[in-house]
């Protein structure tokens, strides 16, 4: 479900070390290993409850919170040095970071191969490449200091639900123009791989559009610019927003309401809906 | 409204098992009295069971109490969609609540995550019959026709029982409804959701008051939401509210117009030794109850229920372990995201027992005075009606006996959240996804 590379699963912690270590560094790279795995684990949920409507307000500050932990205790240690470093490899493909792809939803069917970015702040790793979703705000690299970052954002997320449509319908536009829509039909083709200072996007990118917080951006730049979450495919979390995959009744959802998605979906990892769910959805639209 | 629904396999007995048309029953609450009990379900519809007051002698000697059989069934909310944001409200009725008794018709509150609404449960046994200007169908009569004049009687009829929307409250909740609390003044009550609560009178629907705010001026320092919220039962100017944090704070009314300056917090101060990445998720209070003395606070949250006193802010005064052994598999259990599921906890009627939920259909009961713990299960195959029910074990280790469950075998699905525990007599009602169940006391029953 992770990435293969340092990235594991909690159980596979060990695999990797090999048997000529000492049993501390044994335990220690476990320890972080393990650390490492519960940030992915954190950033998936929190960009899902994100992608999803009306996300449980609980849930989401207490995940934030677990990846603030993580991260500063990773500051301390000095280890999320190592780990941007690993990634500062201009040479590394992106086929070799691993998509979570069941664990988000499918990918649109406009797009055809799935794009991937990482946001990359901490010292050592400014120019990190970043491939943005044209639907999707690209990543920045930040200089500004991690701390700040997580904070940063997650106020623009927790707005979502103050503002009102017309301010997300501008900031949709605002955001448009740098690169991110909030959803498929502003197809702003965004120049990939760019070092342009935009913010991170997907996780809180489509709920800031939904609602159109009116922070900026770099707010959210400062947010995920410390955060490595390059094995997150865009588009499918994106597309996690629009409830389920299907192909032709969701171009038409699209096109009509592009992000809501049941509230029954709240509750699962898995943003696919049945077809009940895309009826209700669809008497919603319609008004029937 | 008002329509009874099937009553699915009444037997008298004393185990039930009602299905709630294939809908998860979100909230479960008994009246003042015991004698109704309500549940609300995921699809916005609230069932209400009334106890059968059976001749006294007759269920004395059978050893058991009137038997609950559905009194009303209505639809309380329906799935409503925030043009303005794009979003869908759920119709999941969150929490009722039963307002006093003051005349003989009920009424109760029903939340979802944005509305509020009070409810008015009367019945109807009787009919005017006999009327001047209009015949039996209703038609009006021709004048003409009436020759003399009668007075309208009062004929019996068929139970009847209406229930129709008194007030909607609506409106007052940008976040999620987790709490409604009536006050002890009969007059007001309390509604939180994760960032605010307020206070409305009964009788006025256009306007609340926010008592407490604790949503930062910038939402990028939110870090703590609120988890559940409840009046004292006896002081009208006090309420208490749980945080995510695990922190409970005793808020007075009469200090200031908002409290978000509390008048006392109940922290424990954590152990270092169990220090670990999920520490904070699960300390996070899932719900708060007063006693029913209105001395002590009881609390759940995920791995523990405990006692505070409300005369001692450092720490609970009872810790009672509900599922230790998961404390091994929290990494799973955020993974699947049960970690963050909120499970309620009651008192009994003298506040010497309580009672809370866990998996696997199973419920725990702690005996405050022995501090000993019991297992139940909530499970139709495991027990026939009248059956006494067995207690369970988890097997941690040790010798293990016939029966204990192992923790890997437990069924994270079947979640006991919701439960009730009648006001005066030893009956629980126990919400078991789209099943809920009755249990009483046997014993108990006949020294009542």
């Amino acid at each position: 479900m992770f990435s293969k590379g340092t990235k594991r699963k909690f159980s596979d912690g060990d695999e990797e070390i090999s048997a000529e270590s000492l049993v501390g560094a044994r335990v220690a790279s476990s320890y972080s290993l393990q650390r490492q795995s519960l940030l992915d684990m954190s950033l998936i949920k929190l960009q899902l409850c994100h992608m999803l409507v009306e996300p449980n307000l609980c849930r989401s500050v207490l995940i934030a919170n677990t990846v603030r932990q993580i991260q500063e205790e990773m500051t301390h240690d000095g280890s999320w040095h190592m780990v941007t470093e690993a990634f500062c490899n201009p040479g590394q493909s992106p086929s070799e970071r691993l998509v979570a792809t069941e664990v988000l939803c499918r990918s649109r069917e406009q797009d055809a191969e799935p794009k991937l970015f990482s946001v990359i702040s901490y010292e050592g790793c400014r120019e990190e490449e970043v491939v943005a979703d044209e639907t999707l705000c690209s990543v920045s690299v930040s200089d500004t200091v991690s701390d700040v970052c997580l904070a940063g954002r997650m106020g623009q997320c927790w707005e979502k639900s103050e503002l009102s449509g017309v301010e997300r319908d501008e900031e949709a536009l605002e955001d448009s123009s740098l690169g991110s829509g909030e959803d498929e039909e502003i197809d702003t083709e965004d120049e990939a791989s760019t070092k342009s200072p935009k913010t991170t996007g997907q996780v809180f990118g489509t709920f800031e559009i939904k609602n159109g917080s009116p922070g900026p951006d770099s707010a959210l730049e400062e947010l995920f610019s410390d955060v490595d979450t390059s094995y997150y495919d865009l588009d499918t979390m994106l597309t996690g927003m629009q409830s389920a995959p299907k192909m032709g009744p969701y171009d038409l959802l699209d096109s009509l309401a592009p992000s809501h998605s049941s509230p029954t979906i709240v509750s699962t990892p898995k943003c696919r809906s049945d077809l009940n769910e895309l009826d209700h959805i669809m008497e919603i639209i319609v008004g029937s | 409204m008002g329509e009874d629904s099937e009553s699915p396999k009444i037997n008298h007995s004393f185990l039930r098992d009602y299905v709630t048309e294939a809908d998860v029953i979100s909230t479960v609450e008994f009246n003042q009295t015991g004698d109704l009990l309500a549940t609300g379900d995921k699809g916005g519809r609230v069932v209400i069971f009334h106890r059968e007051t059976e001749s006294k002698i007759e269920s004395e000697e059978l050893g058991e109490s009137g038997e609950y059989n559905v009194y009303s069934t209505f639809q309380s909310h329906e799935p409503d969609f925030d043009y303005l944001k794009s979003l869908e409200i759920e119709e999941k009725i969150n929490k009722i609540r039963w307002l006093p008794q003051q005349n003989a018709a009920h009424f109760l509150l029903s939340t979802n995550d944005k509305t509020i609404k009070l409810w008015k449960v009367s019945e109807r046994d009787k009919r005017p019959e006999g009327y001047n200007l209009k015949d039996e169908e209703g038609r009006i009569k021709d004048i003409s026709t009436v020759t003399s004049l009668q007075v309208p009687v009062l004929k019996p009829t068929d139970l009847m029982v209406e229930v129709r929307p008194r007030r909607i409250f609506a409106n007052g909740h940008t976040y999620h409804v987790n709490s409604i609390s009536v006050n002890s003044d009969g007059e007001t009550y309390l509604s939180a959701d994760d960032l605010r609560i307020n206070m409305w009178h009964l009788d006025i629907t256009d306007r609340s008051f926010n008592i407490v705010d604790i949503k930062p001026a910038n939402m990028e320092d939110l870090t703590e939401v609120i988890t559940a919220a409840e009046f004292h039962p006896q002081h009208c100017h006090l309420f208490v509210y749980s945080s995510s944090k695990g922190t409970l704070r005793l808020c007075d009314m009469r200090e200031s117009a908002l409290c978000d300056k509390h008048s006392k917090i109940f922290e424990e101060p954590e152990d270092p030794g169990n220090r670990s990445f999920f520490s904070e998720i699960i300390s996070s209070v899932s719900d708060v109850k007063f006693s029913h003395s209105g001395r002590y606070l009881l609390t759940r949250d995920y791995l523990t229920v405990k006692v505070w006193d409300l005369n001692m802010e450092k720490g609970p005064v009872e810790t009672y372990q509900v599922h230790e052994y998961l404390r091994g598999k929290l990494c799973s259990l955020y993974e699947n995201d049960c970690i963050f599921d909120k499970f309620e906890c009651v008192w009994n009627s003298t506040d010497s027992v309580i009672m809370t939920g866990a998996y696997n259909s199973f419920f725990r009961m702690f005996d405050r005075e022995t501090g000993r713990g019991v297992t139940l299960e909530a499970w139709r195959e495991s027990s026939k009606p009248r059956a006494v029910l067995r207690t369970r074990r988890v097997y941690t280790g040790g010798r293990r006996r016939r029966g204990d469950v192992g923790v890997d075998s437990l069924d994270f699905s079947k979640k006991i959240l919701h439960m009730a525990w009648h006001p005066a007599e030893n009956i629980i009602a126990i919400a078991a996804t789209n099943n809920l169940y009755i249990f009483q006391d046997r014993v108990n029953a006949e020294n009542q």
